[in-house]
């Protein structure tokens, strides 16, 4: 797994309190890892500092699931 | 009684007779405070009667990018704001008929959309904290109405609402977003009414006076508190009983 993928997957972990094993490609934020509507803006506010990035708003709306987040970071890093 | 030692409040209309009271009431307390307001003179003077722990940041709130600035600056020179008093009015009083766009828009920008621009760029360390304090300062007009006043009664009724919504959201990351709503208070902005009119609102008011400044920056020393951690979405009306709502 990719550098990017596993610095991901640790701030999901912080952020949501899941175990590692759910977070899977397609795992959902809210639908599969319990996230509220205020924890998805939280992640990616918590991606941007990580990574040093901007992510627009029409952008953070794509961004559904765990796979999906560490495509925007990779294209966007 | 409500220790807020280690805790950094920005204020804005801290140059005002309430703003001035709010900050050196959370001073007092014990927090560091950002004094912010469009005339540096008076900020200057209340930042050298306070001493320690205060800090002057100047914003004209109708200028939006110097909004947009100004929770960035207020971080740089306390190191974060975990209280945020948006108190900051203005006032452009005209009979509804004649009201221009103009003033109807600068009350709304300043009093309303300011409030909502600053409350946006406080939250982010805020929600990182998982404890945080917003205060807007609204008024007792915004639920009763006031004759000359549609766009100054429209601005706070609208920081209620926007309160109570952006309360719902954060609610469950620490953070309380509430009200006060001051009657009327001796200050600059009541010194321009007549004798007349004053006592024309005295008759109104069961306590028979204006309210002090310290009356109204008590309450929201309250709600900046960490003992009102429960208390979120209210609005505390501060009129000496003049509307019991």
């Amino acid at each position: 797994m990719s550098d990017i993928a596993d610095r991901v997957k640790k701030i999901v972990v912080e952020h949501l309190g899941v175990e590692e094993g759910k977070i899977t490609e397609s795992a959902s934020f809210i639908d599969d890892l319990g996230a509220d509507s205020l924890d998805t803006v939280e992640l990616v506010m918590a991606f941007e500092e990580e990574f040093g990035i901007e992510i627009p708003d029409d952008a953070a709306e794509t961004i559904q699931t765990f796979g999906d987040a560490v495509k925007f970071i990779t294209d966007a890093a | 009684m409500f220790d807020l030692t280690g805790k950094t409040a920005l204020v804005t209309g801290a140059s005002g007779g309430i703003g001035a009271a709010i900050a050196t009431a959370l001073h007092e307390a014990g927090a560091t405070v950002g004094l912010s307001g469009t005339r540096t003179a008076p900020l200057e003077d209340l930042a050298a009667r306070l001493g320690d722990r205060a800090h002057v940041l100047p914003c004209n709130l109708s200028d939006g990018d110097a909004v947009a600035a100004l929770p960035k600056d207020a971080a740089g020179a306390m190191g974060g704001v975990d209280i945020l008093v948006n108190n900051a009015g203005i006032t452009r009083d005209n009979l509804f008929m004649r009201m221009s766009d103009d003033e109807w828009a600068s009350v709304i920008d300043v009093n309303l959309t300011a409030a909502m621009k600053l409350s946006r760029g406080v939250l982010r360390g805020m929600m990182k904290a998982r404890w945080g304090r917003i205060v807007n300062i609204t008024s007792v007009v915004g639920a009763t109405g006031n004759p000359g006043q549609g766009n100054y009664a429209a601005a706070k009724a609208g920081l209620v609402g926007m309160s109570k919504s952006l309360a719902y959201e954060v609610a469950s990351r620490g953070i309380t977003v509430n009200a006060v709503a001051p009657g009327f208070v001796a200050t600059a902005m009541t010194d321009k009414l007549t004798d007349d009119q004053k006592a024309a609102i005295l008759g109104n008011v069961p306590a028979g006076r204006m309210g002090d400044p310290a009356e109204i920056a008590a309450a929201v020393l309250y709600l900046s508190s960490p003992e009102a951690g429960y208390t979120t979405g209210t609005v505390l009306h501060v009129n000496g009983g003049l509307a019991m709502i």
